[in-house]
């Protein structure tokens, strides 16, 4: 090889290295982008849902002298709580309003006034009469929730007098001007929000009772769930003889881990719903079709664990004379144990946040009432969620994305939990 | 709920078992523990099994069965005429006495025969409820008589007791391979009257899908046709978008996470990831609906693109955000498989990194990948709540991203939702739609699992 050959190919190296270097260069940037996608797109979906969900935690009431007319709530002075609660307390809202806004007359106009509170507010003062008789006849400051389109307003969500999507009137916002000038609007935390039901109007909407349906589902689910999944982890690892039956098994349970979640619902709604005749939205079905999802995961999750257990362990126990059950017992599972808690904390915290299989079995009717149980009418919170987004009231927009950040709190803690379990009692052998 | 305590009275007398057969094992050898054949605490455990085993049996058993046997004795009590209406009818009365009996106020004033009824239901269902907790005690109380009497020192109770655990883990693994079978027949069977409806090659080769079935003969548009060569494609074009997402992301992601990433960074980006797969599918469909259809329609109303509110784009792509994790962390576990001999080899003859993972790193992981993208794709076909917050409804055959398609699962959920009616072919059609979901993801995760599996084994 000549020294002038040698030159020329050095160089075809040294230019070939630079787009080499170049092309890696590319490459990298190309998987920092992918991250940085994944992470930004990670980022926007939470700055919009809080961005669209935290002004619902709060509410704005509006205040009003309301006469508790003893003409009205109990004319025959009966002192009968039964008579207090036929009342027309929308009435007294009603005669409150005008008294505020003498010069309104038309009959439109005074529908309108009408609207600025509540339609719940007349329940409310039902119960403090309720709650304290004495008030009657007497003239109380209530401050009560304004109606959701006000609400919205004043928080800025919808503006004032644009054409055709215009919902509040000129006069209207002249009375709710009128209103804050004498600091008859107030912008106060939404206990509703976390202490009722459903509802179809926004302002009286809350998630507790479907929070109390999660519950219940949960509940069902856990029960359920852990023992059978810790069971048939066990029995597969430690018992279960090499044959085709067991290899059947394992592949069944990894392919029930991959069937879509909506299959179990079909499950569901053919199996315990029409065939044994459970009840519908009833959290006991709810919980045993996400028992069937989860048991995979819970499963394969205890597997794992296990299996990280050395062999060492069970053979000292077999040495000094221990059953193979009791060596699995006393031994092999208390060490797997935390292992197996974290997966079934995963596994619930996937089943918390599951809709698709609760809408099959019914569990999306409109229910307002708590649920005192597990064979009661509930709801859960994602399909709650998923209820409210498909409202057309602006103000149910605000209350889903709330109830979302509500919703991955939850499932934020028992992520934590899990993780915090795996760190404290995570041994390596 | 009066079933749990029950069940807390089978457990509350199981418990007593357990204490009186170790006080008795103990207490027939004078204490002196080492002539039993096993230890106190299995004779105790034998006492319980027995106390509680048979019992947990009828209980089960009277739970399935007590509530048609009450409503087949409330019917043969009914007047003759009522009883002889058509099965339907038949049905819608028994359903209105049962909510009579739940408290339940149907109708304004209910027919007499209708409060009768519902009296004689609760009663029956209370004395029921009575027998069945008698029967219960007497088979409790017997068991735990019969595991007393059989308790001996030379009686073998560690065995018998740890051969009953071991069947009774045996029957919980059973569980999964039920639900599998109670899937596959619930699905099949309904859609086998489907199909006596409605020819399978209409069902599968049909080009039209609109459920809806005429009231009346002569109503124009609903004729109810069901041909699912619509939804494929609207599913299989959401698919399509959105693994044109996540694939590259995802598979770039796994790749920067275990080739080039110190360790501090996957620390924290890792957990980052994993967020992303535990956020529940139905606020990812409120994150399309709300944020990125009308962020997609307006852009395309910037170029001129006619982008309709339920695209099947904005559905794709937030289903693909959903899908990166499980793309990257099953590849990042494959690509972490490959063994770094190969790695260091490469390198040492002059390769770039980039080069090393391109053509040796990922060839060597392809069927892992390839494993972890068909699973990917198995979970788009499936995932529900996106698309039925996000796409459309109408099944319409087209290759345009920018109009609204359905699928498979929207066409489900839509099916179900409030129909509580069983024989029509709208539901029926449900069924059907979900024993095709059903095959499609089964196929593909077999394969995937295959494909993963073979390739593990080859490098352990």
């Amino acid at each position: 090889m000549n020294k002038q050959d040698h030159e020329a190919r050095l160089n075809l190296i040294k230019s070939r290295l630079k787009i080499r270097y170049a092309k890696e260069k590319a490459f990298r940037a190309a998987g920092v982008t992918a991250i940085l996608t994944a992470l930004s797109m990670l980022a926007i979906l939470f700055i919009t849902i809080v961005g669209s969900g935290y002004s619902a935690f709060q509410q704005t009431f509006v205040r009003l002298d309301i006469h508790f007319d003893q003409e009205v709530i109990d004319p025959e002075r009966s002192g009968d709580p039964e008579v207090f609660s036929q009342a027309d307390f929308a009435g007294l809202v009603k005669k409150s309003l005008r008294k505020k806004f003498p010069d309104v007359r038309k009959r439109r106009q005074k529908r309108d006034l009408y609207s600025l509170v509540s339609s719940g507010a007349s329940f409310q003062l039902r119960d403090m009469v309720m709650n304290n008789p004495g008030i009657i006849g007497s003239t109380k400051t209530v401050w009560m929730p304004a109606d959701d389109d006000i609400d919205m307003y004043v928080k800025g969500h919808i503006k004032a007098g644009e054409k055709g999507g215009g919902r509040i009137k000129d006069y209207k916002l002249a009375w709710i001007k009128e209103l804050s000038a004498g600091g008859a609007i107030e912008k106060r935390f939404n206990r509703t929000l976390f202490t009722s039901g459903d509802s179809r109007e926004p302002e009286l909407a809350g998630i507790w009772g479907a929070a109390v349906g999660s519950f219940y589902t949960m509940f069902v689910t856990l029960v359920l769930s852990f023992p059978l999944g810790v069971a048939t982890a066990i029995y597969l690892e430690e018992f279960a003889p090499k044959n085709i039956w067991t290899d059947i098994l394992e592949v069944n349970i990894n392919n029930l881990a991959a069937v879509p979640s909506i299959v179990f619902g079909l499950l569901g709604l053919a199996v315990f719903l029409n065939f044994f005749g459970l009840p519908r939205s009833a959290p006991i079905v709810g919980g045993l079709v996400l028992t069937f999802m989860t048991l995979p995961t819970i499963i394969i999750a205890s597997r794992a664990s296990l299996l990280a257990v050395p062999p060492s362990i069970r053979e000292g126990a077999l040495g000094v004379g221990a059953s193979k059950m009791q060596a699995v017992m006393h031994h092999v599972l208390p060490l797997a144990l935390p292992g197996m808690l974290t997966g079934t904390i995963i596994g619930m915290a996937r089943a918390l946040g599951e809709t698709a299989p609760l809408l099959m079995i019914g569990m999306v009717a409109f229910i307002v009432d708590i649920p005192a149980g597990i064979f009661d009418k509930a709801t859960v919170l994602p399909v709650q969620i998923y209820l409210w987004a498909d409202s057309p009231e602006r103000a149910f927009m605000e209350r889903t994305s709330a109830a979302i950040m509500i919703l991955l709190a939850f499932l934020l803690i028992m992520n934590a939990a899990a993780v915090i379990l795996r760190k404290r009692f995570e041994r390596r052998w | 709920m009066q079933y749990a305590y029950l069940l807390i009275l089978i457990t509350l007398l199981s418990a007593i078992g357990y204490y009186l057969g170790r006080q008795r094992s103990s207490r027939l050898v004078k204490q002196e523990i080492r002539r039993l054949h096993s230890l106190p605490g299995h004779y105790g455990m034998y006492v319980a099994l027995w106390c509680s085993v048979p019992a947990v049996i009828i209980l089960g058993l009277w739970i399935t069965l007590q509530s048609s046997a009450i409503e087949s004795l409330v019917i043969s009590a009914l007047p003759p005429e009522i009883q002889s209406l058509p099965q339907e009818q038949l049905s819608l009365v028994l359903n209105d006495i049962i909510n009579i009996a739940g408290g339940i106020i149907v109708s304004d004033a209910p027919d007499e025969f209708l409060l009768a009824a519902a009296g004689h239901y609760n009663q029956l269902k209370g004395t029921g409820f009575l027998a069945l907790a008698a029967l219960l005690m007497t088979v409790c109380a017997g068991g735990l008589a019969m595991g007393m009497r059989y308790i001996r020192p030379d009686m073998r109770a560690r065995i018998k007791v740890e051969r009953t655990m071991q069947a009774l883990m045996l029957l919980c693994s059973a569980v999964a391979i039920v639900t599998t079978i109670g899937i596959v027949l619930s699905v099949l069977f309904e859609s086998i009257r489907f199909f006596n409806q409605i020819p399978v090659t209409d069902f599968l080769f049909g080009l039209k899908w609109s459920p809806q079935i005429a009231i009346r003969p002569d109503q124009v548009g609903a004729s109810g046709s069901f041909g699912i060569v619509p939804l494929l494609a609207g599913t299989l074009m959401i698919s399509l978008i959105a693994m044109l997402v996540a694939v590259p992301t995802g598979l770039m992601s796994a790749v920067y996470m275990s080739e080039y990433a110190s360790d501090k960074i996957r620390t924290v980006v890792k957990p980052l990831l994993e967020i992303l797969a535990g956020i529940p599918t139905v606020v990812y469909g409120f994150f399309a609906a709300l944020t990125v259809a009308p962020f997609i329609r307006e852009m395309g109303g910037r170029f001129g693109i006619d982008v309709s509110s339920e695209s099947a784009l904005a559905a794709g792509l937030v289903m693909g955000i959903m899908i990166i994790p499980f793309i990257s962390s099953l590849s990042d576990d494959v690509i972490n498989a490959v063994p770094q001999e190969l790695r260091d080899a490469s390198l040492s003859i002059g390769a770039t990194r980039s080069e090393t993972v391109v053509r040796v790193v990922l060839p060597a992981a392809l069927p892992g990948i390839v494993g972890s993208i068909l699973l990917g794709v198995s979970r788009a076909v499936g995932e529900t709540m996106i698309v039925v917050m996000a796409a459309g409804l109408t099944a319409k055959l087209t290759a345009n991203p920018f109009e609204a398609v359905t699928t498979f699962t929207v066409q489900i959920v839509t099916l179900l939702i409030g129909d509580q009616e069983f024989d029509s072919p709208k539901t029926l059609a449900a069924f059907a739609l979900g024993l095709v979901l059903f095959v499609i993801t089964l196929c593909l995760n077999v394969i995937a699992l295959y494909v993963v599996r073979r390739y593990r084994e080859e490098y352990e």
